[in-house]
């Protein structure tokens, strides 16, 4: 099996140990990885401010360089179900949210390494609502939550939620400079009731509610730090 | 910017979250709750999309049953068709219970123009009239509004003994000044939260019995609707009745479902249907699903930016996620800036009993209209830098130095978060 990675462009600029995570669990699990050269941005954080027209061009390249792969896969819930919705039918199917795509196509029965500590577990809105990586808080639906199979695969890590388990950390893109206040007010919130649990990590899917999180962390000097749910997985691999 | 009363955000937060605990246990005790929310969507896109059949139905029955049917194109023949009747029977005390409608339509202040004492008679719609402001909530009006400052408020309008700020005190207070109203008034009015097509009924939920009380004694009555508030028939009603209240108080039904189809004996009931709009969303390709909503104010209970910022934050009278979009509705240049109140977290569309895909819709509303100039400006800014990859690599190749600048200098990403770090770029491997 081959697939392309699809380097989210925040990734690359805030987290891109994350996509050496990505990298090291593909050849692990013996799965063929290409990183398409000329990638930029697939236009999500525009198409999220209200400026899609602005990013056809973008989008354009984006197929232009992804259209001739069979599966695609990006550590990011955002920017997958961007290219997934907004693509018209180009990418749908065949375009996975990377620990998407080891729960429903890889499939590990165990991993090696351990990752001795306690995490609280960040289930992202778009992740949560938009690609049905755990069951929502508002639904009447049996619980299941993908990320936590995922991690109960590392020996040693111990996997709590918070209160309130999948509301907004307040991030939002463009959202988080337009109201930042607001933004900031629930970043605070979200990061106390994580701190709540007595976990030692913030762990998640997706960077960008990590990034403005670790924010809040760094300003208030809080005793937890963020990691990238595919770094824990990727551990002592 | 301005400042932020933190503790008064976490009260308000807090309180609306227990509302949602309370929906989230009611829902999660009923097994086909998500059925129930599938089947209310059917309906809703189906008697919305059969309204002329619907409503002509409506008025046959009503007419059949006694009432007299009145037809609405907008807020200002609405406001002139209850004057009128109201004028014309010579009323001077009129007592009403809430109507979101009335308050789209600006109904008190014209019927006060005319020199028609007009009554609040929800205790919450009450507390908002007294106080001289506006609804925060569509369901919970006066959820902002703490029990001391009621005493305060009652202590001047009713003469409550000072300091005491005991709900059941208070509410005690607020009963016996009603009932004065309610055994003066002229004529009462009641809004709807459905209307039977099939039996040519207004059906009105509510959980204190004011809206009852007040209609019991007055020789008119009046109920006015939009024309959303169809449905086909009683069994497609009790889908809804079974929702509402679940998803709105978090209570299995409300205290009194009360269905009016006559006027009582030597009384006169008038129904007013009212479009003001309702038919042009209906046309709107991107919006049209607006209509399926029950008004039940569940997605302003689970939306995280309302629960903190509060009803008045939002230019439109309906706030939160339902208020936005309809806002666009009524006046886009106007309402416009209430996009930027949404993380499109989702939670509202996934909560919303009739599925109305409220985020989807704000994300289609910011396509069409710019909420500000710094927003275009970054976003514009990142589309150049994208849209070359040489670009994006010199923007990475600066950023660490950049970012560490910025830092040096004390800017940061807003108050309270600090600029993320952003590591040096190095050879990503192909």
């Amino acid at each position: 099996m081959k697939v392309a990675l699809f380097v989210p462009c925040y990734v690359r600029a805030v987290a891109p140990q994350v996509m050496d995570a990505c990298r090291k669990l593909l050849q692990h699990f013996g799965i063929e990885a290409e990183t398409p050269p000329g990638q930029t941005c697939c236009g999500q954080p525009m198409g999220n401010a209200g400026y899609e027209a602005n990013a056809e061009h973008l989008k354009q390249r984006f197929t232009r360089i992804f259209e001739h792969y069979d599966t695609i896969v990006a550590p990011s819930s955002s920017c997958v179900t961007f290219v997934r919705d907004r693509y018209g039918d180009t990418f749908k199917g065949r375009i996975y949210e990377f620990c998407e795509f080891l729960h429903d196509v890889v499939k590990p029965a165990s991993l090696p390494g351990e990752f001795p500590h306690k995490v609280s577990l960040h289930n992202s809105c778009h992740g949560t609502r938009l690609l049905s990586l755990a069951s929502p808080s508002e639904q009447n639906i049996p619980y299941f939550n993908k990320l936590r199979d995922l991690l109960s695969l590392k020996a040693g890590v111990e996997v709590v939620e918070c209160e309130r388990p999948d509301e907004c950390c307040g991030f939002g893109g463009l959202f988080s400079v337009e109201e930042s206040q607001i933004s900031i007010k629930m970043g605070q919130d979200k990061v106390r009731r994580h701190l709540a649990t007595g976990a030692e990590f913030i762990t998640a899917a997706d960077s960008s509610c990590l990034m403005h999180q670790q924010g809040i962390i760094d300003r208030q000097k809080l005793p937890i730090r963020t990691i990238h749910l595919l770094e824990i997985l990727a551990a002592g691999l | 910017m301005k400042k932020i009363d933190y503790a008064k955000v976490d009260w308000q937060d807090e309180t609306l979250w227990l509302v949602r605990g309370k929906r989230d246990r009611l829902a999660k005790a009923l097994p086909e709750w998500e059925a129930l929310r599938d089947a209310a969507s059917r309906i809703k896109l189906y008697s919305n999309s059969h309204l002329p059949e619907l409503l002509e139905q409506f008025e046959t029955r009503a007419i059949a049953n006694g009432a007299v049917v009145h037809w609405a194109k907008d807020a200002a023949e609405y406001r002139q068709i209850i004057g009128d009747l109201l004028t014309s029977h010579g009323v001077r005390h009129f007592v009403k219970s809430k109507s979101m409608l009335s308050e789209e339509c600006g109904l008190r202040p014209y019927l006060e123009s005319l020199g028609i004492e007009t009554v609040e008679t929800d205790l919450g719609e009450r507390i908002i009239q007294l106080l001289g402001s506006r609804p925060s909530h569509i369901v919970l009006p006066a959820i902002h509004v703490k029990r001391e400052e009621v005493g305060a408020l009652f202590e001047k309008e009713m003469g409550t003994e000072p300091g005491n700020s005991d709900p059941t005190y208070l509410t005690h207070a607020a009963r016996r000044n009603l009932r004065e109203h309610f055994l003066h008034a002229d004529a009462a009015m009641t809004g709807a939260n459905f209307a039977v097509a099939s039996t040519g009924e207004i059906v009105v939920c509510t959980n204190e019995g004011n809206a009852d009380m007040g209609t019991s004694i007055p020789p008119l009555q009046i109920a006015a609707f939009g024309i959303d508030k169809i449905v086909p028939d009683r069994e497609s009603l009790g889908v809804f009745t079974r929702l509402l209240a679940r998803t709105a108080t978090g209570q299995p039904i409300t205290t009194y479902t009360t269905h009016y189809s006559a006027p009582r004996k030597g009384s006169e009931f008038h129904i007013v249907i009212v479009d003001n709009g309702r038919s042009s969303i209906l046309a709107d390709r991107e919006h049209f699903r607006l209509l399926n909503c029950l008004r039940c104010g569940g997605c302003m209970n689970t939306c995280p930016v309302y629960r903190r910022i509060g009803g008045y934050a939002y230019s439109y009278f309906i706030p939160g996620p339902v208020g936005i979009n309809l806002g666009m509705q009524a006046d886009p240049k106007k309402h416009k800036g209430n996009l930027s109140a949404c993380t499109l977290c989702h939670s509202c569309s996934v909560l919303c009993p009739a599925k109305v895909d409220l985020a989807d819709q704000i994300y289609r509303s910011r396509q069409h209209y710019a909420t500000s100039a710094r927003k275009k400006l970054i976003s514009k800014g990142m589309t150049f830098v994208m849209n070359e990859p040489w670009r994006l690599n010199a923007a990475l190749g600066v950023a660490p130095l950049g970012m560490r600048v910025l830092k040096g200098l004390g800017f940061s990403w807003g108050k309270g978060r600090a600029f993320p770090d952003i590591p040096s770029p190095k050879k990503t491997k192909r």
